[in-house]
């Protein structure tokens, strides 16, 4: 499918997404005005506040944007019974947004102001101005083309920084973007990077032609002067009072999932399982990057999402690799419901990690069943792995050393290459990724790993207790999930959706209805 | 207290933060009506002074009163609103124009808009500018002497009884400079204000002052009508006179 193809196939969801990133950007560079100007004045009235604050503006904008959410998700602050700051969504997103826009506007406002001619000033002093006369008749409209300057600086940063808000469930174009890195489709990709290129393109366009305008404060009469500057106060306001409105989720289940394919396929069967089968309303907090989701559980922003074991091993609880399945999944139950009032429910079933792959031809010929099998005649084959799993701890100078491989070659490639490099007879033997559809699809065989060295990926629902005792029934149908789902159908789900491009909501009912989990006659969205 | 004493100065100092002197011990009563230049080299005081009347500085030692009232008593605000202040040309406002300029303290006074433009067409009409064509137009599209026009325009506005200057034809061609001193000087006869003009300009003083001061150092070391500078036997004195000599000949004395 082609960009416009796509484009056009797709324009309700375009424009939709579209809608949401004006939003972001607008909202948060009016509340970085709103913040900004206010205090690039007060340096210019206290000079010794500058080099504190353009400080802590410019270290502001080197935090990595997922650093900076882990550290904004837990935070609970409400006003009243509004939340102002903290969680997965728009907040988070706006508040880290707004940090990242501030030092241009702080900057020029008060180099625009510092910027006056002191004579000027000295003018209106001199002729009985008081300090807000001056700010408000001299000053800041002397400074406001250097203002709207830095306004257009910090909307073009916001345009292009808002793309990750859709690591954090808040919209945005940013959702085509990581998307499509993720299934490695560039149509996607460029379907959510030419929108926002074309926006920061447009913003800086026009508001590069306000500022032209105003710096020969001429054109702008008094009265228009004034009606703007009421417009643009009506504007913020109204932003600023959506801000305390959004993201209201009490009383619902709200189901999370990380940023890949295989997650959201989950989240779709976790969230229409609990929809078809407890009656209870699902909200969906998808994409979340990272370790995003871990921090999204903690935080209450979420009460279920799936985790692998492996993971909440290593690297959640940071624990030393551990072989046995039962024993990994034994230890993470415990310790997560001692430290984070976590619970593990039962696993799905299907285990995602590394898969050491062979042609199924050559696993017939050869009698192939485990590792150790192929390890004995693989003298002259020639192996492919990706990047991963050639450097990581788990990775392969140990998987050589516990099986004794001596390969004629080995190639680093990308990982979604190896695949069909094996297919085609490029290759004798790679490592994949077990849930990956591509096996399926090139019929390829997983040779068991009998010297368990691989730690185990079993994929189970975490959930917090606090939800498991609000929503009754939650409970029962967690444990109903268990053992859903074999490695083999969790391949053919994710084939479904990166190989055969359909959505995965639809892909997630087929199967739960195949399953019998839930009833045909469910109405499709 | 005197009803003819506009501005008095009563052993004033005024010292930077640093304790460097700028201006020490100085006496002067200024009367209603009068000129009084202030002369003297860059940096000698001068503009320290005039900035003590309007509050813009206020004293280290001393006092200085206007209208009989010391300013730590006045209101800046309100103190710089009945004085006129004329500075360099770029004192305009570049956001505003003409008419908005000379507008701004009658508008800070809270005048209805009928009486603010027709003070500013009147004043423009006198000060030779058709109002007309020059009201809706910006500084930057005034030449050097209309600006300056402005500029004073501005400070008469809401009929101060005091107004100050400080180098306001400083940046003149010398040309526009000596029409706008005449033309200055006629102004200065029909409004009768108190006008304390700060120059170092020497012919400049001897066209507009009913006296003229001398400053060097932060001291006031003359103060009389002009004949006295010439008579002086002071160096500074001479040195001034000297200037007025050699740039007044061969045809001219105000």
């Amino acid at each position: 499918m082609s960009f416009f193809e796509f484009l056009l196939r797709n324009r309700q969801e375009v424009l939709e997404l579209i809608g949401e990133h004006l939003f972001l950007v607008a909202i948060s560079t009016g509340m970085a005005v709103l913040i900004g100007v206010p205090l690039g004045i007060l340096l210019t009235r206290k000079p010794a506040l500058s080099k504190p604050v353009l400080g802590f503006a410019n270290i502001m904008q080197t935090v990595p944007s997922l650093a900076l959410f882990g550290f904004l998700i837990p935070l609970n602050v409400y006003l009243f019974e509004f939340k102002i700051l903290g969680g997965i969504g728009p907040h988070t997103a706006i508040v880290a947004l707004v940090l990242y826009s501030l030092l241009p506007i702080i900057r020029n406002t008060f180099t625009g102001i510092s910027g006056v001619d002191p004579a000027i000033r000295e003018a209106g002093r001199g002729m009985g101005m008081t300090d807000r006369q001056l700010l408000f008749q001299v000053e800041l409209p002397l400074a406001l083309g250097v203002i709207i300057a830095g306004v257009r600086v910090a909307t073009v940063i916001c345009v292009g920084t808002a793309t990750i808000a859709a690591a954090i469930d808040a919209g945005g174009l940013g959702r085509y973007i990581f998307r499509g890195l993720r299934s490695n489709d560039n149509v996607l990709i460029l379907a959510g990077a030419v929108p926002a290129a074309s926006i920061a393109l447009i913003a800086d366009l026009l508001l590069g032609y306000l500022e032209r305008i105003i710096q020969f404060g001429g054109a702008v009469k008094a009265k228009s002067r004034r009606l703007l500057w009421s417009g643009a106060a009506v504007v913020l306001l109204f932003l600023a009072g959506s801000y305390f409105f959004m993201g209201e989720t009490s009383g619902r289940v709200a189901v999370g999932s990380k940023d890949f394919t295989e997650q959201v396929i989950l989240g779709e069967i976790l969230a229409q399982a609990i929809e078809g089968r407890t009656g209870s309303q699902v909200v969906r907090r998808f994409d979340l990057g990272g370790n995003l989701a871990h921090d999204a559980l903690i935080a209450g922003e979420i009460d279920v999402y799936i985790e692998y074991t492996g993971t909440g091993l290593l690297a959640i609880l940071k624990s030393k690799p551990l072989k046995d399945p039962r024993e990994v999944y034994r230890l993470v139950k415990d310790e997560y419901a001692k430290r984070f009032n976590l619970e593990w429910t039962e696993p799905l079933g299907f285990n995602n990690t590394f898969a050491i792959l062979v042609r199924a031809e050559d696993a017939q010929k050869l009698g192939l069943k485990t590792v150790s099998d192929a390890a004995k005649v693989s003298q002259q084959w020639r192996a492919g792995f990706g990047q991963d799993f050639m450097s990581r701890a788990d990775g392969y100078p140990g998987f050589a050393r516990t099986y004794g491989f001596h390969f004629q070659e080995i190639r680093e490639m990308d990982l979604s290459l190896t695949y069909r490099a094996l297919a085609e007879k490029q290759l004798d033997l790679i490592a994949g990724n077990s849930t990956d559809g591509l096996i399926s699809r090139y019929g390829l065989v997983q040779l068991d790993d009998d010297r368990k060295y691989f730690p185990p990926y079993d994929a189970v629902p975490v959930v917090r207790q606090a939800a498991l005792e609000k929503h009754a029934r939650l409970r029962g149908l967690l444990k109903e999930l268990g053992g859903i789902l074999t490695v083999d159908e969790m391949r053919k789900l994710n084939y479904a959706v990166d190989g055969e491009k359909r959505q995965a909501k639809d892909v997630a009912r087929e199967f739960l209805i195949q399953k019998k989990f839930i009833t045909g006659s469910v109405p499709t969205n | 207290m005197d009803a003819e004493k506009s501005i008095e100065f009563h052993g004033v100092s005024f010292r930077l933060a640093d304790g460097k002197t700028l201006l020490s011990g100085l006496n002067l009563e200024i009367s209603r009506g009068e000129t009084l230049v202030l002369l003297g080299r860059s940096g000698s005081g001068k503009t320290t002074t005039m900035k003590l009347i309007n509050r813009l500085l206020d004293p280290t030692d001393g006092e200085v009163r206007v209208e009989s009232r010391s300013t730590f008593d006045w209101d800046p605000i309100q103190l710089r609103r009945r004085i006129g202040y004329v500075i360099q040309e770029i004192g305009l406002f570049p956001h505003l124009t003409v008419a908005e300029n000379i507008s701004v303290v009658p508008r800070l006074e809270g005048w209805d808009s009928e009486r603010i433009r027709d003070r500013a067409c009147e004043l423009l009409s006198m000060l030779g500018l058709d109002p007309d064509r020059f009201s809706a137009r910006y500084p930057r599209e005034l030449s050097g002497g209309q600006r300056q026009r402005v500029g004073v325009a501005r400070a008469l506005a809401a009929d101060p009884p005091v107004i100050l200057l400080d180098e306001p034809f400083g940046a003149l061609d010398p040309i526009t400079r000596r029409e706008i001193q005449f033309e200055f000087k006629d102004l200065q006869a029909r409004l009768n204000k108190t006008m304390v003009f700060v120059t170092h300009d020497v012919r400049e003083a001897f066209v507009l002052g009913t006296r003229i001061g001398l400053v060097k150092d932060g001291k006031m070391i003359l103060l009389g009508p002009p004949a006295l500078l010439l008579e002086s036997n002071d160096p500074e004195a001479r040195a001034f006179a000297q200037c007025f000599h050699e740039a007044g000949s061969p045809e001219n004395a105000a």
